[in-house]
């Protein structure tokens, strides 16, 4: 084969490549096609990788087969971690992809200084920062989701205004750098200053806030990979990368909106704000119940509409919850999920925990369908959500979370809430919901409690 | 700013904009495995990767592209591999769903 007759045939299995990747996301659209999607995803993957071998600038295949050998290897224990554990891997694989672009970047600016034009070392200079600190901030992501790190966000005063000074450093060696690329002395700023402000832009983030950053972190390590593209004179990365950004874009619009947050908080990653709003008290008192007297009101439902949260994936309920479903199912009730944008710790969290526990996904429904039910709905039941059931978020404007969009629990006939105690959720305020006449709260680890409901409702089918 | 580089700049335009209207039809029920499958689609940095540590230019070029290559196919693997584990979680009610 000729060298350019080569090239071509690179060019075109990359072409081949990428409309496999656009195509694979679109499959994506619907639960029907979706793993068909995946499988467009994998042997673009692999018709792009084969070609890459190809490449006539490749002297020697050694360490490329060691690197791809090692990396699969790690690769599939991360393939296989427990549904739970989804959160914290893909803050991993957010770090890792990040990882890869920044080393890659690093390796063309040492190979190539000083004769880098200004457009390319611009390119480099994004292809670095984005890269170096969505490592550290995805690694810290994932501390804090697998709870090695502490997890209560840490605000200090004129936190934004020191991220804000960091991150102008930063830009300000890159400028450096792209008018002077011969200036290897000071290139490792490049790297180190866009680390620190990774570490630090996550500090402030509590486990709320965490669907809105992994999807922006998303986004980064998207753009990342997409000026490396420009780097290395590549469509196939620039198109790739702009899916991905965009992708995690589109995440993080969505969840900042799930939550009430306007558009530059999320492109400033200036999180973890809510919370220093005071508390207020709410007046009142608080009927509990037995999941007894539970069991009883339930078995003269019609419908019934589970809201699930983060508490629900904390106690390892989702099993047990299946479990309840089934029971009421039985009885010829008709059961739904409503689940909120930003229930749990990544965006679609409670969807992939229910599907592993075997609840079929049309009984899976969005917020806005939820809410259009809650009025016919015989009894609600939330199962470790707080903030997003709280009527306060529609009426009252003092209230830090004014304006976030909610389940709107409160219009179903009868409300129940399995928590463990009164304690206030994430952003720090009590919740009206509690207090209404027509909820009962049932006290207790969520996993225990739905235990028992269960054994009430069959142990009553059998009588 | 050469033709390339433009032309380029194109690309990245109207790959967004096709990224934007592909994702913004995915439905919020499969939001965690498209996260997963654009983070394998993402690892298609390896490419880059693969060439320079084939190239054998300089020592640390090598070693920093090996230790790339490890990353991106490790996210590679683990991507595809979680996102089809997820996917077959989904099944839709065995009373055929109804609603057609």
């Amino acid at each position: 084969m000729s060298g350019s007759l080569q090239d071509l045939v690179i060019e075109l299995a990359y072409i081949v490549a990428v409309t496999l990747f656009v195509l694979s996301l679109k499959w994506l659209s619907s639960p029907a096609t979706a793993r068909r999607g995946v499988q467009a995803g994998e042997v673009g993957m692999l018709i792009a990788i084969l070609a890459t071998l190809l490449n006539r600038g490749i002297v020697s295949y050694e360490w490329i087969l060691i690197g791809l050998v090692v990396g699969a290897l790690i690769g599939i224990p991360l393939g296989l971690v427990q549904m739970t554990a989804v959160p914290q891997r893909t803050a991993l694989s957010h770090a890792f992809g990040a990882f890869a672009t920044a080393l890659v970047g690093t390796a063309e600016f040492y190979l190539r200084t000083p004769n880098i034009s200004p457009f390319v070392m611009s390119a480099l200079s994004i292809e670095i920062i984005l890269g170096a600190l969505t490592f550290t901030a995805s690694l810290m992501a994932a501390g804090k989701l697998q709870e090695v790190l502490p997890q209560r966000p840490i605000t200090y005063k004129g936190q934004n205004f020191v991220n804000l000074g960091i991150l102008v450093l930063a830009i300000l060696v890159a400028i450096y750098l792209v008018n002077n690329p011969g200036a290897t002395g000071l290139f490792p700023l490049l790297i180190v200053i866009p680390m620190v402000f990774g570490v630090l832009l996550i500090v402030p983030i509590g486990g709320a806030d965490m669907p809105t950053v992994i999807s922006l972190l998303n986004s980064y390590a998207g753009l990342s990979a997409a000026a490396m593209g420009f780097v290395l004179k590549s469509k196939l990365l620039i198109v790739a990368g702009a899916l991905d950004g965009s992708s995690g874009f589109i995440l993080s619009v969505i969840m900042s909106r799930a939550m009430n947050r306007s558009f530059t908080n999320v492109l400033f990653g200036a999180f973890g704000q809510v919370q220093e709003t005071a508390t207020h008290a709410v007046a009142g008192t608080v009927r509990s119940a037995t999941p007894e007297e539970a069991a009883a009101i339930l078995e003269a439902a019609n419908s019934v509409m589970i809201v699930p949260g983060y508490g629900m994936a904390v106690a390892q309920a989702q099993h047990k919850v299946r479990e309840f479903y089934d029971a009421l199912t039985k009885r010829g009730i008709d059961v739904k999920f409503a689940i909120h944008p930003v229930a749990g710790r990544m965006p679609g969290h409670m969807n992939v925990l229910l599907a592993e526990a075997d609840v079929p996904y049309d009984r899976l429904i969005e917020m806005d369908d939820a809410n259009s039910d809650f009025p016919q709905v015989d009894v609600a039941l939330v199962i470790g959500a707080n903030d997003v059931t709280n009527p306060a978020a529609r009426h009252d404007k003092n209230s830090p979370i004014y304006g976030m969009p909610i389940l709107e629990v409160d219009k179903a006939r009868t409300v129940m809430v399995i928590k463990r105690g009164m304690s206030p959720g994430f952003a720090g305020i009590e919740n009206e919901l509690y207090y209404l006449d027509k909820t009962l709260m049932i006290f207790g680890d969520a996993k225990s409690v739905v235990g028992s409901l269960v054994r009430e409702l069959t142990g009553g089918h059998e009588h | 700013m050469t033709s390339e580089m433009l032309s380029n700049l194109y690309v990245l335009v109207l790959a967004a904009f096709l990224g934007f209207e592909v994702i913004k039809r995915v439905s919020p029920l499969l939001h965690t495995p498209l996260m997963s499958l654009t983070n394998a689609l993402d690892a298609i940095a390896v490419v880059g990767a693969i060439v320079i540590v084939g190239e054998r230019k300089s020592t640390l070029a090598t070693v920093l592209g090996t230790l790339a290559v490890i990353a991106a196919t490790s996210n590679v693997v683990g991507g595809f591999l979680i996102t089809d584990r997820m996917l077959r979680m989904f099944k839709a009610s065995p009373r055929g769903g109804g609603s057609k």
